[in-house]
């Protein structure tokens, strides 16, 4: 399953760094920054649940880069 | 700007002003230090904040942590000159700071302004849909909400919201933000028309055929959109080397600021501290890998938001890479480098027959066949066919037509009717079908009739070859005297006819080994039957897109159009990207590396160290603008 989310960064070098860390997240089998169209899309792992798993992602990528947003709804 | 923009300004013109301020202030000691603190805190206090987070999660080496250093450590230096009785320089790690957030601001303003810039460009997303309620009012609604088979109303100057048929009005439609092309097309009831065009001159009732989220219009948003998700190798090569990178100057900082004092030392020297530390501090800052990181993601957006415009749809930026490096280009003929239609392109009457006439009786005697041939005759005879006038029309399957035009027995068809007629003709030596006509039981001439190629194709073909292809190829279905026929008019390299669909596969897997290390094959064909080539090749390229969902998925580039101009076009496009984008690295590590020895030897201050991180990113962030340019 993929799901795109809008996100909020200021720089590239830290899309990229948004972009290591949502890979390492359990139950995410990858993960694309965009830092142009100001995108993430992540895809997840068959049977893991995409809100608690994008919780984890947005905690993790809140410790990589403090300033950035990501947009789960 | 954004908020956030707006308060680092307001906050770049308080620190500004408190720092010219404190210039004029004769203060000296631990007060001077406590006193130029204020501006450093109001500046730099994310900076600060970010790099002991940096550390306190592992992430040491970015540049918050560059800067944090460079400029703590610019003020310790201060603080230690005033202990040790000399005169301590606070102001410079201030600055430092200040240019850095100045930088970053800049590049925040010019990178957001280019992104609207490129969005806009391909902003063809309708805002909404009007409907009629019961009273026969128009209602705006969101097109998402909009159900198949409604009948929707596009007035002049609105944009189309959703494919549908017209059912009522005639109109002119812009198709430009598609197709790149300005001749507007017109549109009458019983029409299919696409979403994303702009009606131009007429209100039109439409009765919707996809939702929304089915359209043209969304498809091809969503493909732009996720274009820049896939990324080139020259961003993977930045992803990586900015990994290394990184640590590799701080521990190259940190090897500056000791060794040289302690090698002194032990040569009985002066250690002079001071100014090592100030020379690794400077290394720091210049060392930033900013420039790089933003401008080449940034051209690669550009390039694509250029090609776009011209009705060129990349889908990602490691297509637009690759098809700079094409070496070999594999054409579908019919329908890419022809028009796919048939039509008569000769009539040779024999003595005592004018053209018109023989036309005309071909015409008349082929008038109630629906073969394709009997099409082409009709439409090249261009006036209206009165049925009264013909009788005893039978087609005789394999060979042709017999009829009665006007009283007169005419027979029109191969050599193989003519033969069984007892007719003597003579062998054409023109390419394509050809159509014999007997009238009367006398050999009257004969029509060509051919799929005519398409007028810009020779200078496409000549076009990609100054772009750098070297081997162009022709691979159809057609009888081999047609395909060679073209590719000798067009100028091409090889042709390979009469191939069924998956004989074209194994042509693109031998093309494929025979093509030079690190060049690239791209297949061009009409998306129609070709799916499986267009995804074998290392580019697939659909043409005449418009409307065809197949092939926008299964191409990596689609042309909206079926002009092969834009295959030469896209070629230009990504040349141009991916000389920025080598300018934008080979500038960039240029200046940093001359920077870095200077600072290394004391000849680079503070300064210049700041022109290299903040001036390079800027010169090539503007740089990398330049691919949204397209010239045609």
């Amino acid at each position: 399953m993929k799901k795109t989310y809008k996100i909020e960064v200021d720089c590239a070098n830290c899309a990229l760094k948004m972009e290591e860390t949502a890979k390492k997240v359990e139950g995410v089998t990858d993960a694309t920054v965009s830092f142009m169209t100001q995108k993430m899309k992540v895809e997840f792992a068959e049977g893991s649940d995409a809100k608690t798993v994008m919780e984890q992602v947005v905690k993790a990528c809140k410790k990589v880069e403090d300033d950035c947003v990501i947009y789960v709804d | 700007m954004t908020k956030k923009q707006k308060k680092v300004l307001y906050r770049i013109i308080a620190a500004a002003v408190l720092l010219v301020i404190l210039h004029f202030v004769p203060v000296k000691g631990i007060l001077a230090l406590v006193l130029y603190l204020i501006p450093y805190g109001i500046i730099g206090y994310d900076i600060l904040r970010k790099a002991v987070k940096g550390i306190l999660n592992g992430e040491v080496f970015d540049e918050n942590f560059l800067m944090a250093v460079a400029t703590v450590g610019a003020m310790a230096l201060g603080l230690y000159e005033e202990l040790t009785g000399g005169q301590g320089e606070f102001a410079e790690g201030v600055a430092v700071m200040l240019f850095y957030q100045i930088g970053e601001l800049f590049q925040a303003v010019a990178v957001g302004k280019s992104r609207k810039n490129i969005s806009a460009l391909m902003d063809i997303r309708p805002d909404y849909a009007n409907v009629e309620d019961e009273e026969g009012n128009l209602v705006q609604v969101d097109p998402d909400e909009v159900e198949i088979g409604t009948v929707i109303v596009v007035r002049p100057g609105e944009k189309v919201p959703i494919d549908g048929i017209v059912e009522e009005g005639t109109t002119t439609l812009n198709t430009s933000a598609l197709t790149g092309e300005s001749l507007p097309r017109s549109a009458k009831c019983g029409d299919e028309i696409i979403s994303g065009c702009v009606n131009l001159s007429g209100v039109i009732r439409l009765r919707t055929t996809k939702e929304f989220g089915e359209s043209t219009v969304s498809k091809i948003l969503e493909l732009v959109e996720n274009s820049s998700m896939k990324k080139s190798r020259s961003e993977a090569f930045i992803s990586k080397f900015a990994k290394y990178y990184t640590p590799a100057v701080c521990y190259g900082a940190l090897a500056l600021a000791i060794l040289p004092p302690v090698i002194r030392l032990m040569l009985g020297m002066e250690a002079s501290f001071a100014t090592w530390i100030i020379r690794a501090l400077t290394f720091l800052v210049i060392s930033c890998p900013c420039a790089l990181v933003i401008s080449i993601p940034l051209s690669f957006f550009g390039g694509i938001g250029g090609a776009s415009a011209c009705g060129i749809l990349v889908k990602g930026s490691n297509y637009l890479e690759a098809m700079a490096k094409t070496g070999i280009v594999v054409f579908d003929k019919t329908g890419t480098l022809t028009e796919g239609v048939f039509r008569v392109t000769g009539v040779y009457p024999e003595a005592g027959w004018t053209k018109d006439t023989l036309l005309e009786y071909a015409a008349y005697a082929e008038c109630f066949s629906s073969h394709p041939i009997s099409k082409s005759l009709k439409e090249a005879y261009a006036k209206e066919l009165l049925p009264a006038r013909v009788t005893e029309a039978e087609e005789i399957s394999g060979h042709g037509v017999t009829a009665l035009v006007d009283g007169v027995r005419v027979h029109a068809g191969n050599g193989k009717l003519m033969k069984s007629l007892n007719i003597s003709f003579p062998e054409p030596s023109e390419i394509g079908t050809v159509v014999h006509v007997a009238i009367h039981g006398g050999y009257a001439g004969y029509l060509i009739i051919s799929d005519v190629v398409k007028k810009e194709a020779a200078e496409a073909i000549a076009g990609l070859r100054a772009a750098g292809v070297r081997r162009t190829v022709i691979l159809t279905g057609d009888n081999a005297l047609v395909a060679r026929y073209v590719a000798e008019e067009l100028g091409v390299d090889q042709v390979e006819s009469e191939l069924l669909p998956g004989d074209k596969v194994d042509w693109v897997e031998k093309l494929l080994a025979e093509k030079n290390p690190g060049e690239n094959l791209a297949f061009v064909g009409d998306g129609i039957n070709d799916a499986p080539v267009l995804s074998r090749a290392d580019i697939g390229i659909a043409m005449g897109a418009l409307g065809s969902d197949a092939a926008i998925e299964a191409a990596d580039i689609v042309l909206m159009d079926d002009n092969p101009m834009r295959i030469a076009l896209t070629m230009k496009i990504a040349r141009k990207c991916l000389r920025i984008v080598y300018e934008n690295i080979v500038f960039a590590l240029a200046v940093k590396a001359l920077c870095l020895v200077l600072g290394a030897f004391g000849l680079a201050n503070m300064w210049m160290a700041i022109f290299a991180d903040v001036g390079v990113m800027v010169i090539a962030v503007l740089n990398a603008i330049r691919c949204l340019k397209v010239k045609i």
